[in-house]
């Protein structure tokens, strides 16, 4: 009993960790240098948010590909506003079980952080931009299927 | 054979050339603007070439769903009371499509216009032919026009969607003051992230 009281309580604590996981970050360069600089990690950092239906629509090919493809590793951006972290994203990702690493970006100076992304970024998201050695892939587009992600994703990986 | 082949690429070019201009090239500044004729919340259709003594236009792309257009909403407002007695006419439309998102139909425009006492024509994009001609991406938008429909600033209203009390870069405002002294709006466009435009493919 003593034992599955234990288990318990750790499991219950390892999945609020878990939920409760998520950095913030005021400005894009800093979100950069903290959580995207690993030189031998290839990145897959996604642009949502809660509040944006398509990008909700195509996490779950993302947190499919984190866990089927361990080459790379996929951080979710989310640029929810800074006043709904818990009220409206930390639930949100309990909810859907979000296994990925997820960081929340509060700058909303997007005329000077969006184009240090990527130059032709009209702003429009869900965004996805691939990091590999220093160098950048980016698509303002909607992945509809996990294997058009995989594909994408593959094609600058391998 | 060879022949054959030529005529074959021939083909392949002019279908792809002519999938190509079903779609619009997005506005640049310089570009003229087109004038539509849209229903606004209070029944009546609105054109540009109504208001005669314009200085300009403020062409706003903006919905009832999304969170960032709706964290605009009282600023819209502001800017389009404010700046209709120095001659800029603000018209905002609603580009999204309410078969893909039902909380931007017409009635629910109604009644948010209401709500929010809206001082502008609220238009509705009806089979949503406006904003592809202006490349509208996104909610909201705003293409900034001279007198003459030419487009002179494309982009975000400011640089704090979040809270207007912590604005710092009033683009609009700023490029309007431009126009007003005969300068060029600088910046002339910037960037911004809102909801996609809710459009069947």
């Amino acid at each position: 009993m003593k034992y599955v009281l234990c288990f318990s309580f750790l499991f219950l604590l390892s999945n609020t960790i878990q939920a409760q996981n998520v950095a913030v970050f005021d400005n894009y360069l800093s979100l950069k240098e903290e959580i995207l600089s690993d030189k031998n990690t290839i990145y897959v950092v996604n642009f949502w948010a809660t509040w944006c239906g398509p990008c909700v629509k195509e996490l779950p090919h993302f947190e499919q590909l984190n866990s089927e493809n361990k080459n790379i590793k996929v951080v979710l951006v989310s640029l929810d506003f800074k006043n709904t972290l818990e009220s409206k994203l930390k639930p949100f990702l309990k909810k859907k079980s979000i296994k990925s690493e997820v960081v929340l970006l509060t700058d909303t100076d997007y005329n000077s952080w969006l184009p240090q992304v990527d130059k032709e970024w009209s702003g429009s998201i869900p965004a996805t931009l691939i990091i590999k050695n220093g160098q950048q892939f980016f698509a303002e587009k909607i992945f509809s299927s996990y294997t058009e992600l995989n594909e994408y994703v593959n094609k600058f990986t391998n | 054979m060879k022949k054959l082949a030529s005529l074959l690429v021939l083909t392949v070019v002019f279908i792809l050339s002519s999938f190509a201009t079903d779609v619009p090239t997005p506005y640049k500044i310089g570009d003229k603007a087109t004038d539509f004729r849209l229903k606004s919340v209070d029944g009546k259709m609105y054109s540009m070439v109504d208001y005669k003594d314009a200085k300009g236009f403020i062409v706003v792309f903006t919905c009832n769903h999304c969170p960032f257009a709706v964290k605009y909403e009282d600023r819209i407002n502001d800017l389009a009371k404010r700046y209709k007695s120095k001659g800029y006419i603000l018209l905002a439309i609603n580009p999204n499509d309410p078969a893909l998102e039902p909380t931007d139909s017409y009635e629910l425009m109604k009644v948010r216009a209401k709500e929010k006492g809206f001082a502008f024509p609220y238009l509705f994009d009806e089979g949503q032919k406006i904003y592809p001609q202006y490349g509208a991406t996104k909610t909201p938008h705003v293409f900034l026009l001279d007198k003459n429909q030419i487009v002179k600033y494309i982009g975000a209203i400011d640089d704090n969607v979040d809270s207007a009390a912590d604005v710092k870069e009033k683009y609009l405002e700023n490029a309007i003051a431009a126009l007003e002294s005969g300068k060029t709006p600088s910046p002339e466009t910037t960037k911004a992230i809102g909801c996609s435009i809710k459009a069947k493919k």
